[in-house]
């Protein structure tokens, strides 16, 4: 199977290698991801782009170490994720990765700050630390003074600004955002989005996107196209 | 995450849904109340009955009697050994009214190992006491203790009974005081008093005796005591001179008083293989103890209850937090949170809401017992110096909650280990 990897690249940060996965079981058993094979490289912005249904959010899933795959395997810097312990895992996803999911999911009661904090909570960073980081990520996306509001009590827009910040709060090698301005009118996605890329560019953040906003994609240095689970031709954004 | 974070998170989460968490804490509550409560009222008759064995002072002394007649309905009649109801009455609570002890038994037990000094104990039933010289209208009914002789009386004021000698001493308790005219008890000390007794044949006599002291309100000295010589001055005037069989209530024995339980148990075995039954101080207190226990039992067994109970709601308000909070444990999950560290915040919340209910519960419980001590000691209880009926022990209160949190985190467990198997991706796909 062709891979998009070239010999003159370091290993790549996250590879699928044959990969299947299927929901349900007996005759309703339901095959969302054919034999997908993928390298994601440190550095990248990535756009998965494909129909409602299509798998994108499971693709993103695998690579992102939320879902095992039933087959194939999943290399995090060449190293077999399919053989890591709960416990590595949950570090690397801790500690590597930053997540934007489809939904929200901020915890309603919980302040705006302790939201943001909440990767370095489970990491077990101190809390005068997590202040001061979570505080640093908060200014950086013009969000300080909303601190001690509820979770709840923000616009959409600014609930996105609070899940982007805690994807980004312990300063992860590839961000994983699916739709991330689905929920967004377009100014409020432009400057999501806005705030992605310049991370992306400064500090050279892997960015892995689903979305099927085609001018976010546009963004995207790279565009893997999935069409009923499996990839299509993948192209290269000029 | 550190554990101080995930304590934190534990408390917050439980204070945050106030109902439900103060509906759960109810059931604990209830539980804790009530066991605090009942091992209190355990902790305090026990303490009081044993302060009362030690005054008595009489650990070596074994208490014969006649076995009481084991089968069921009305002892049958013997000649011999049969007497008037009442005369064959224990002196103590528990002490058996069987029939009386014969001159022929008191030579038996002669021969059972590790007893010594057998004396007998006459009893006898004396009508009323005065003080000499006084007015006939101030003459007071009296019971005497037949066992006053050997035992240590809790005194208010004055001397225990003369174990030899031929003086007449009597000990009168402290309710007669105030009665007999005297200003208290240490005015009475001293004065000779006149114990007035009826003989076989009607007619009424009075012996002076001097009184030597005065007892506290007991739990068992209940009645008067009167020396050895002043009984059997008694029983001699109560006889009339007629020929009685010599029948006695009961005989004591001294045993040595290091003996182990083994030791006391055989000899109480030779002493039942007479036909007759030995107890010792101990003994016929137990069957207070007994009751008393049989008491704190059945309502421990109604805090138990009420603690199952409380355990099993706390499995449900979990398991509708664990359902509700399906999001954010799977956000934890995903965020890469252990599912150790799950079960450990689930955990944290049972074991709280435990704390809270116990402690809460045994609060309240010691609050209300000690005013209810404090009623009961000036009302209902007032006769029985220095009874704290509950006894509120730091350690058995520790104890209480300590089981109670230990429930409440076993019940914890289940929702727990729901929470921390939970799959992150399903977690999030949840609408
Ligand atoms: N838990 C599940 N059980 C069964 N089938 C599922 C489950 N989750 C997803 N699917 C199916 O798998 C396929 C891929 O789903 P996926 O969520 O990856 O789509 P998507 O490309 O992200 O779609 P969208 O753009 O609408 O978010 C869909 O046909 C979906 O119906
Ligand atoms: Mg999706």
């Amino acid at each position: 199977m062709l891979t998009t990897s070239s010999p003159h690249r370091p290993e790549p940060l996250l590879r699928l290698d044959g990969v299947s996965t299927w929901y349900g079981r007996g005759s309703g058993r339901f095959r969302a991801l054919h034999d997908v094979s993928l390298d994601v490289h440190t550095g990248q912005s990535l756009a998965l782009v494909g129909k409602s249904g299509s798998g994108k959010s499971t693709l993103m899933h695998v690579l992102a170490l939320l879902d095992r795959p039933d087959e194939g395997r999943l290399l995090v810097d060449g190293v077999d994720a399919t053989r890591m312990s709960p416990r590595a895992i949950g570090r690397i996803r801790n500690q590597r990765f930053g997540f934007v999911f489809q939904q929200f999911f901020l915890v309603p009661d919980a302040t705006v700050l302790d939201n943001v904090v909440l990767p370095l909570t489970i990491a077990g960073v101190p809390l005068v630390e997590r202040r001061r980081r979570g505080m640093a990520v908060l200014e950086q996306l013009r969000l300080a003074e909303k601190k001690d509001n509820r979770a709840t009590a923000l616009s959409g827009g600014q609930k996105q600004r609070v899940v982007i910040a805690r994807a980004l709060v312990t300063e992860p090698d590839v961000v994983f955002a699916d739709e991330p301005t689905g929920n967004l009118d377009s100014a409020t996605g432009d400057l999501v989005a806005d705030e992605l890329f310049r991370l992306h560019r400064e500090r050279g953040i892997t960015l892995v996107l689903v979305t099927h906003d085609e001018d976010l994609a546009a963004r995207c240095e790279r565009h893997v196209v999935i069409r009923d689970g499996a990839l299509g031709r993948p192209e290269v954004a000029a | 995450m550190r554990t101080s974070d995930l304590v934190r998170a534990a408390v917050g989460n439980t204070l945050r849904s106030r109902v439900r968490t103060t509906l759960t804490v109810l059931a604990l509550f209830v539980g804790a109340f009530t066991l605090t409560l009942t091992t209190a009222l355990g902790a305090g008759v026990t303490d009081y009955v044993t302060r009362q064995v030690d005054q008595l002072g009489a650990q070596d002394v074994l208490v014969v009697t006649a076995a009481a007649d084991s089968a069921p309905g009305p002892a049958r009649y013997d000649p011999d050994t049969s007497t008037p109801s009442g005369a064959g009455a224990g002196p103590l609570p528990g002490a058996a009214a069987g029939g009386a002890l014969t001159e022929a038994d008191l030579e038996d037990l002669e021969t059972v190992a590790g007893i010594s000094d057998i004396e007998p104990v006459r009893t006898t039933a004396v009508d009323y006491v005065r003080v000499a010289g006084g007015d006939l209208d101030e003459r007071y009914q009296l019971t005497i203790a037949p066992t006053a002789s050997i035992a240590r009386a809790d005194l208010a004021a004055g001397e225990q009974l003369a174990a030899e000698g031929s003086a007449h001493e009597v000990l009168l308790p402290e309710e007669y005081v105030e009665p007999l005219g005297f200003a208290d008890a240490e005015d009475a000390l001293g004065t000779t008093v006149l114990v007035g007794v009826t003989d076989v044949l009607g007619e009424q006599h009075e012996v002076e005796a001097e009184l030597v002291g005065i007892t506290n309100p007991s739990l068992l000295g209940a009645g008067g005591g009167a020396g050895r010589a002043l009984v059997e001055e008694l029983a001699e005037l109560q006889g009339a001179g007629v020929d009685q069989r010599p029948l006695y209530a009961v005989a004591t024995a001294r045993f040595d008083p290091s003996s182990d339980d083994a030791a006391v148990q055989q000899i109480k075995d030779a002493v039942a293989d007479l036909g007759l039954s030995a107890q010792t101080v101990e003994d016929q207190l137990g069957l207070i103890t007994t009751v008393i226990a049989g008491i704190t039992g059945v309502l421990n067994a109604f805090a138990v209850v009420a603690l199952v109970a409380a355990a099993f709601g706390i499995v449900n308000t979990l398991l509708m937090s664990v359902q509700e909070r399906t999001r954010e444990i799977g956000l934890m999950k995903a965020l890469g949170m252990s599912g150790g560290r799950v079960f450990g915040l689930f955990s944290l919340e049972a074991a709280f809401l435990g704390l809270l209910g116990s402690v809460l519960g045994s609060v309240v419980a010691m609050a209300v017992g000690t005013g209810l001590n404090a009623v009961l000691a000036a009302g209902p209880l007032s006769a029985l110096g220095g009874l704290d009926v509950l006894l509120f022990r730091p350690g058995s209160v520790l104890g209480v909650v300590g089981l109670i949190v230990a429930i409440a985190f076993l019940a914890g467990t289940l929702p727990a280990r729901r929470a921390a198997r939970q799959e992150p991706i399903d977690a999030l796909r949840y609408e």
